[in-house]
């Protein structure tokens, strides 16, 4: 059963990295923001599967939690300061 | 049981993958929050409800209180995960982006 952990946690890493596609080749910043929430939600699950795979669970899920919440509080706070940028994205959007 | 852990685990492995093309070939903004708003969350929920069976195979007061927790990270991920996707969108509406038309496309 570990290892079968280990294997989903690598796939976890894999799709990881078709996330950071948008990341990188976003046209506009919002898109990049999608990215990192997206990459955000994997790495709560990937640190509970990290706990598994050490033998603590008690420890890992606090701070999977932890995670969770800072990850939530980065993606609204960036959002609400891009909020009001008219013009921004124009040109970056259509090309 | 482990079949149960399996079955889950690879399940929400599916919907993360579908969710991970979705961002990446979907050809809007707005169009890209569809798949990056609900699949990620239903697969969190999946992925989660498969290692807290996994961790209930011995049942003591600890086991029992860290399932809880792990559910306690599912709770918070539902209620999270469409109030940041709503705040994108606002973002993005208020910015004046311009959602994806066919028309566009062929010229």
């Amino acid at each position: 059963m570990t290892s079968f952990f280990l294997y989903v946690a690598l796939g976890l890493c894999l799709i990881m990295v078709l996330s950071i596609y948008r990341v990188l080749f976003g046209p506009t910043t919002l898109d990049r923001l999608i990215g990192v929430n997206a990459i955000g939600s994997k790495t709560v699950i990937l640190l509970l599967l990290i706990g598994f795979l050490y033998g603590r669970v008690d420890m890992f899920v606090d701070i999977a939690l932890a995670y969770g919440l800072l990850n939530f509080v980065a993606v609204i706070a960036a959002a609400r300061y891009f909020h009001k940028r008219k013009g921004l994205y124009e040109e970056s959007f259509m090309d | 049981m482990n079949i149960i852990v399996i079955a889950l685990l690879v399940f929400g492995l599916f919907f993360f993958l579908a969710g991970a093309i979705g961002i990446m070939r979907m050809p809007d903004f707005y169009s890209r929050l569809h798949p990056a708003g609900k699949l990620d969350t239903l697969a969190t929920l999946a992925m989660v409800m498969g290692l807290a069976v996994y961790n209930l195979n011995q049942i003591t007061l600890g086991t029992i209180l860290i399932s809880l927790k792990m559910f306690l990270i599912v709770f918070f991920v539902s209620l999270a995960s469409p109030t940041a996707t709503h705040t994108i969108v606002d973002a993005g509406m208020r910015a004046g982006l311009r959602h994806w038309t066919k028309k566009k496309q062929r010229g």
